[in-house]
C-alpha cells in the first residue's frame, strides 16, 4: 500500500518589537541574562500585563498579508500549565477567538504552484530561556536548570497551516516561505540561530487516494527548517512502519531530537494537556473596525506574489517576472522607475538581471550601493532604441553611468560611442570600401556569395570604429552591391 | 480602653490648625498599636522608620506651605496584599514570608503623593481568601469590639485597626465583600468602588475580574477623601477606567428626597439575624421618611450568586496563584525535579483555605468540567448584570444588610467552608457585577456587635452612592467606638 | 448529593503535593461546594456570555515603548537560589 502524509505546520515567530508584549521592558538577545525584566515579565505578585499595540499590528499585517480574515472582536485566555521558565505559570495567548483566521499561503516547489490553507494566526507570549546544565548538557541528563528571563513576555505570533501539506519538504518550503514574508513584512527578525522562528508539525499518514485523517502526532522541538523537514520525514517514516507491521499508531506529542535524528515520545505527564483555557481577566477586548484594518493594511509592502503578478501584467514572461520579484529591492525600485518612465519592461528588465547584477558582482557592491537610477535606465533603453548607440556600445555607456561619469548620453557622447546613422556618411565609406574591395564584390554579383555582405558591413564597421548603425550599413551595402556594374547578381 | 484619636477630616484640620503635627498623630497611632496589637493583632509589619520618616517628612513640607491636601500627614495602613518596594509583603501567606517587592502597588505611590503617612500593613485571610481573618498563616485578628470574636475578612486587620485607632484610616481589598463585611463587623464605613476605578496594579490578585481596592474609615467623608488619593486612571493596569469619574462629594448632604430605594427582597430571610433584619428595615423607614421612595425588588439571580462567585473567584485564582512556585521569589522547598520542587513548596506554602479553593478553581477549569461549572457561573454572572440593569431603570440604589450576622466567635465557621462562605451573600453580587457598594454601621445589637447596612449603586454611581451613605450615617448617628479591656487580654 | 472530584488528578494539574489523608478532605469539602456550586445550573435561560469590563472597555494597549528594567542584583536577592546572573532550578525531568 502507499501512504499519504498529511502535515499541518504550526511557526512560532518572534516579533521585533522595540518592547516586550505586556510590559515595556526592552526586546534585545543580546542582554546579559536577566537584565531585561520587570515585575510584569518576572510574574512577580502584584504585577499586571498591559499589550503593545505595536505587536497586535504585527499580527494584523501577518494576517492580512496571508489573506486571514481579521475578526471584528478578539480576546486573550490564559493557557495554565507549570514549568520553570514560564514565570506566570500560565502564558497569556489566544483560544477561540484569535485575531486571525483563515488565508493560505502559496508555495512553489518545481515550477508548480501549491496553495496551503491558514488556520488562523494568534498573539502570545514567549516564555524565559531554559539552559540545562550538568553532566552531558542534555535535558535527559541535566543536574540543574538556569533560568534567563530576558526572552519572557516577548512577542510571539503563533500561525497555523491547515493539514494541507503532503511532504517533508513541501512542509519545509512553506516554512521558508513563511520566513520570507515576516521579513518581507519587517515584523521578525525571523532569525533562525537565535530561535526567532520555530517550528513544530503534526503529521498523519492515510492510504493514497483516500481522504480520511489517521491519527494525528504532534511533533515539537524543530528550530531550523533542515531539523523540521528531517523530522517530518522520520515521523511519516515510522509511522508507516508502524502501520505496516499491524502495530497502532496513537495520539500524542513527540520530541525531536536533533542529534539522534529521531522523534521520541515526551514523557507524559498526567494532564499535561489539560489546560483550562479561560479568558485573561486582566485584559479587555480588543476589537478591529475597518478603519484600524485599513490603516495597517495600508502599510504593507507589497509581497513577492503580488509583484510577480504585476510584472506579468506590465509585459514580462513568468520566469522574468519571479527572478524579478524576489531581487532586492533597489533593483526592482529602478525597474519600476524606469517602466514608469515609458521603458520597454523587457528591455530594462534584460539590463537589469544581466549587466547591472554582474557589474554589482565584479564590482563587489551591495545592490543598494548601485550607481543607477531609473530615469537612467530608461534614458540607456531608449538610446539604443533610437539608434544612438550600439547595443554593444550601450555597455559600455552603462559601465560609464554605473563608475559615475555620468548619464547615458553624456556618457555616450564624451566616450564618444555614438552610432553613426547618417545615410550620406556611411554610403561614402560603403564606397570607398566597395571600391577597395573589387573581388569582394565580384564574388558577390558573379557567385552570389553571401558571406561577403557579412565581410563588407565588418569592413564598414572598421572604418568607422564601430559607431556606424549595422542596419543602415547593411542596407546601403545591399542596395549598392545590386547596383554596381555587372548586372543582377546570380542567384542558386 | 476606648480609641479617641480623630477622624481623618479631624486630623487634618488640627494639622493645618498647628494643634497636631504628622508626627505626633504617628505617635499616638503607634501607641494604640503598642497597647493593643498583643491583643487584636491587626498588623503584619508596622514600618516604623519608613512611616517616621514620611510624617517628618510631612511636617516640613507643611512647615514650608506645601500641601497635599486632606491625607497631607495622616497615617493610614494598607491590607499586606498591596506591594510596598522594600517593606514586606505577604498576603499573610507563608509562601510569601519575608517577600520585599522591587515595586510600589500604584495605590502606595498616590497615597505617598497625597502625602499619607504608611504605618504598616495589616493582617488578611491569606491571599484574601476568607471572611473572617481567621485563615493568615500568621496568625488570626480579632474583633476590637469583643476580642473572643472575628473582625470579619478577608481585609479583617485593616478594619480592627482603624476601629482601635492604630490607623485612622485603611486600605483594603474586596473580591466578595472582604471590604464591607468586616466594616460592618467593626462598626466602620468601607466602600467597594466600581470595578476599574482603582489601580489593581501591585495588588497581589485573588480573582483579577472581582478584585477593586477600596477605603475602611471611621466616616463617609473619610471614605470620600481616601477614595479621592487613589482612584483614577492608571495606565498600568489594562482594566482601569480612562473615562470621566464621578464626584463622590458632588451630592452629600442633600438628603435623600426623591431618591428611589430598592430594598432587595433575596437578601433577607433565612440565616439572617433578626437583630440585623430589624435594624435593616428600621433604616429603611428613615429613610422612607426622609422622602425616599422605597419599593421591594426582586432579583431572582442573587439566589445563585454565591454559586457562581464560589466558581469564578476560585477558577481565577487558581491561575493568579500559579506563579507561587518556588523559583523566582518566595518560599522553596527543595525537590529533585521542577515539578516535585513547585508541588512540595506550594502544598507546604498554601494554608488550607487557599489550597481549597486552588483545587476547586482547577476543577472548575478542568477538561470536562468547564462547562457545567465555570461556564455556567459566567452566564449566571451574565443573568446578575441583566437583572441588574433591569432594576436599576426604576431604583437609584439598592439596599440591604451588609452582613446576615453580626461578628460571629473564633473558630466557629472554620471547620465549615460552605457556612464560611454565606457570609458573604449580600456583598457578592456588587462584585460579579463591577458596581459600587458601601457598608455604613447603623447601630448596635444587644451584644453591643455593630450592624452595617449596605447601599448599592450602579457602576460609576458613586455620586449617589455617597449621598445615600451619608445620609445613612447622618440618621444613624453611629458613635460608638469599642472598649478592649487590656488587662483581661 | 456531593460532587465526585478527582481529587488526586486536580491536585497534580495544580502541583500541590498532599498526603492522602489531606487528599481525602479535599475530596470530601469539594464534593459538598460543588453541590452548592452546581447551582449555577439551575439559572434559567442561557444568556450570552461576552467577556466584557463592567464599563465596557475595549482595545487597552500601550505604546510599544522601552521603559526601564529591574536591577538584577534586586530580582536575583528575592530569589531562592541564583547563579551567574541566573535564577536556578533543579532539571525539568529527574535524573
Ligand atoms: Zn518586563
Amino acid at each position: 500500500m502507499t501512504w499519504e502524509p498529511v502535515i499541518g505546520v504550526e511557526v512560532h515567530v518572534e516579533l521585533s518589537t522595540r518592547s516586550k508584549m505586556f510590559c515595556g521592558c526592552a526586546v534585545d538577545f543580546t542582554s546579559p541574562p536577566n537584565t531585561n525584566v520587570c515585575p510584569v515579565c518576572l510574574g512577580l505578585p502584584g504585577a499586571l500585563p498591559v499589550p503593545n499595540r505595536r505587536a497586535i499590528e504585527h499580527l494584523m499585517s501577518i494576517g492580512l498579508a496571508l489573506g486571514s480574515e481579521v475578526s471584528s472582536r478578539s480576546v486573550f485566555h490564559r493557557k495554565n500549565y507549570f514549568y520553570a521558565d514560564l514565570p506566570k505559570n500560565y502564558q497569556i495567548s489566544q483560544y477561540d477567538v484569535p485575531v486571525c483566521r483563515g488565508g493560505h499561503l502559496d508555495i512553489t516547489v518545481d515550477g508548480e504552484t501549491r496553495r496551503i490553507g491558514i488556520e488562523r494566526a494568534h498573539m502570545e507570549e514567549d516564555t524565559g530561556k531554559s539552559t540545562h546544565v550538568g553532566l552531558g548538557g542534555r535535558i535527559h541528563a541535566a543536574s540543574a536548570t538556569l533560568l534567563d528571563f530576558n526572552r519572557s513576555g516577548v512577542p510571539l505570533v503563533e500561525i497555523v497551516s491547515r493539514p494541507d501539506i503532503h511532504s517533508a519538504s513541501d512542509a519545509r518550503v512553506f516554512a521558508q516561505e513563511l520566513r520570507g514574508l515576516v521579513l518581507e513584512l519587517g515584523v521578525s527578525d525571523a532569525r533562525l540561530e537565535e530561535g526567532s522562528l520555530r517550528f513544530d508539525a503534526n503529521v498523519s499518514i492515510r492510504p493514497a487516494g483516500s481522504t480520511g485523517l489517521g491519527t494525528k502526532v504532534e511533533i515539537k522541538n524543530m528550530n531550523s527548517f533542515r531539523s523540521l523537514e528531517r523530522a517530518v520525514d522520520h515521523e511519516v517514516s515510522r509511522q508507516i512502519g508502524v502501520a505496516e507491521s499491524g502495530g497502532e499508531l496513537v495520539q500524542e506529542t513527540r520530541h525531536w531530537d536533533e542529534e539522534a535524528g529521531v522523534t521520541h515520545p515526551m514523557r507524559t505527564k498526567e494532564g499535561s494537556s489539560d489546560y483550562r483555557y479561560f479568558t485573561e481577566p486582566d485584559l479587555v477586548p480588543m476589537t478591529f473596525d475597518d478603519a484600524w484594518i485599513s490603516s495597517v493594511a495600508a502599510t504593507l509592502p507589497e509581497l513577492p506574489a503580488q509583484r510577480r503578478s504585476r510584472y506579468q501584467e506590465v509585459g514580462l514572461d513568468g520566469r522574468q517576472a519571479a527572478t524579478l520579484a524576489e531581487s532586492p529591492p533597489r533593483i526592482r525600485q529602478v525597474f519600476d522607475e524606469a517602466t514608469g518612465l515609458g521603458a520597454d519592461p523587457t528591455a530594462a528588465f534584460n539590463w537589469l538581471s544581466g549587466e547591472v547584477v554582474s557589474h554589482l558582482r565584479r564590482a563587489g557592491l551591495e545592490s543598494e550601493e548601485l550607481h543607477l537610477g531609473g530615469a537612467e535606465l530608461f534614458e540607456l533603453v531608449t538610446i539604443v532604441e533610437e539608434g544612438l548607440v550600439s547595443a554593444t556600445a550601450a555597455k559600455e555607456v552603462l559601465e560609464g553611468v554605473l563608475t559615475g561619469e555620468g548619464g547615458p548620453r553624456e556618457v555616450a557622447s564624451s566616450r564618444d560611442l555614438i552610432q553613426v546613422s547618417d545615410a550620406t556618411r556611411i554610403g561614402e565609406v560603403v564606397d570607398a570600401v566597395l571600391t577597395a574591395n573589387p573581388d569582394a564584390v565580384a564574388g558577390y554579383r558573379d557567385r552570389g556569395e553571401e558571406k561577403v555582405v557579412g565581410f563588407l558591413v565588418g569592413q564598414v564597421m572598421r572604418q568607422t570604429q564601430g559607431k556606424a548603425d549595422p542596419r543602415v550599413v547593411n542596407e546601403l551595402l545591399r542596395e549598392k552591391l545590386a547596383s554596381q556594374p555587372g548586372g543582377t547578381p546570380a542567384t542558386g | 480602653m476606648t480609641p479617641d484619636g480623630p477622624t481623618i477630616v479631624e486630623a487634618g484640620r488640627r494639622l493645618r490648625e498647628g494643634k497636631t503635627t504628622a508626627v505626633a498623630l504617628l505617635e499616638s497611632v503607634l501607641d494604640v498599636a503598642q497597647l493593643t496589637e498583643a491583643i487584636v493583632h491587626a498588623y503584619l509589619t508596622i514600618d516604623r522608620e519608613g512611616a517616621f520618616a514620611s510624617a517628618a517628612f510631612a511636617d516640613e513640607e507643611l512647615a514650608n506651605g506645601r500641601d497635599r491636601g486632606p491625607l497631607h500627614g495622616v497615617p493610614v495602613a494598607l491590607k499586606d496584599n498591596m506591594c510596598t518596594r522594600g517593606v514586606e509583603t505577604t498576603a499573610a501567606s507563608q509562601i510569601l514570608g519575608g517577600y520585599l517587592p522591587p515595586y510600589d502597588a500604584t495605590v502606595v505611590t498616590r497615597l505617598r503623593q497625597a502625602g499619607a503617612v504608611i504605618v504598616g500593613k495589616t493582617n488578611l485571610d491569606e491571599f484574601a481568601m476568607g471572611s473572617s481573618t481567621e485563615n493568615s498563616a500568621y496568625g488570626p485578628t480579632f474583633n476590637p469590639w469583643d476580642v473572643s470574636r472575628v473582625p470579619g475578612g478577608s481585609s479583617g486587620g485593616s478594619a480592627a485597626a482603624v476601629a482601635i485607632g492604630s490607623a485612622l484610616g485603611a486600605l483594603g481589598s474586596d473580591t466578595g465583600g472582604s471590604i464591607r463585611q468586616p466594616a460592618a463587623l467593626t462598626g466602620l464605613v468601607g466602600l467597594k468602588p466600581t470595578y476599574g476605578t482603582v489601580s489593581r496594579y501591585g495588588l497581589i490578585a485573588f480573582a483579577s475580574s472581582l478584585d477593586q481596592i477600596g477605603p475602611l474609615t471611621r466616616t463617609v467623608e473619610d471614605a470620600a477623601v481616601l477614595l479621592e488619593a487613589v482612584w483614577g486612571h492608571d495606565p498600568l493596569d489594562a482594566t482601569s477606567y480612562d473615562g470621566a469619574y464621578p464626584d463622590p462629594r458632588a451630592e452629600m448632604g442633600r438628603g435623600v428626597d426623591g431618591i428611589r430605594v430598592g430594598v432587595v427582597r433575596e437578601l433577607s430571610g433565612e440565616g439572617y439575624e433578626p437583630e440585623v433584619e430589624t435594624a435593616t428595615a428600621n433604616m429603611v423607614d428613615r429613610l422612607a421618611g426622609e422622602g425616599a421612595e422605597v419599593v421591594e425588588v426582586s432579583l431572582p439571580s442573587f439566589e445563585i450568586a454565591l454559586s457562581a462567585y464560589y466558581l469564578i473567584a476560585p477558577a481565577e485564582a487558581s491561575a493568579n496563584l500559579a506563579r507561587f512556585d518556588g523559583i523566582r521569589f518566595g518560599l522553596r522547598i527543595p525537590g529533585p525535579t521542577t515539578e516535585a520542587l513547585m508541588s512540595a513548596t506550594r502544598a507546604e506554602g498554601f494554608g488550607p483555605e487557599v489550597t481549597r479553593r486552588i483545587l476547586l478553581g482547577t476543577y472548575g477549569l478542568s477538561a470536562g468540567y468547564y462547562e457545567a461549572f465555570y461556564g455556567q457561573a459566567q452566564k449566571v454572572r451574565a443573568a446578575i448584570r441583566a437583572d441588574l440593569a433591569r432594576v436599576y431603570t426604576d431604583v437609584d440604589v439598592l439596599v440591604s444588610p451588609t452582613s446576615p450576622t453580626v461578628a460571629f466567635e473564633a473558630g466557629a465557621r472554620v471547620a465549615d467552608p460552605l457556612a464560611m462562605y454565606l457570609s458573604d451573600i449580600c456583598t457578592i453580587p456588587s462584585n460579579l457585577a463591577g458596581d459600587p457598594a458601601v457598608s455604613v454601621p447603623i447601630a448596635l445589637d444587644g451584644r453591643g456587635l455593630p450592624i452595617g447596612f449596605q447601599v448599592m449603586a450602579p457602576a460609576l454611581g458613586e455620586t449617589t452612592l455617597f449621598r445615600v451613605a451619608a445620609e445613612v450615617e447622618r440618621l444613624a448617628g453611629f458613635t460608638a467606638r469599642p472598649v478592649i479591656d487590656l488587662v483581661a487580654s | 448529593m456531593p460532587v465526585d472530584v478527582d481529587i488526586a488528578y486536580v491536585a497534580r494539574l495544580a502541583r500541590l503535593e498532599l498526603s492522602d489523608d489531606e487528599l481525602e478532605t479535599y475530596r470530601a469539602q469539594l464534593g459538598v461546594i460543588l453541590e452548592h456550586a452546581a447551582r449555577v445550573q439551575d439559572l434559567e435561560g442561557d444568556p450570552h456570555v461576552e467577556a466584557t469590563h463592567t464599563l465596557g472597555l475595549e482595545n487597552v494597549f500601550r505604546d510599544d515603548v522601552v521603559t526601564a528594567s529591574l536591577s538584577r542584583d534586586e530580582v536575583l536577592a528575592a530569589a531562592p537560589e541564583a547563579r551567574d546572573g541566573y535564577f536556578v532550578a533543579p532539571p525539568a525531568l529527574e535524573t
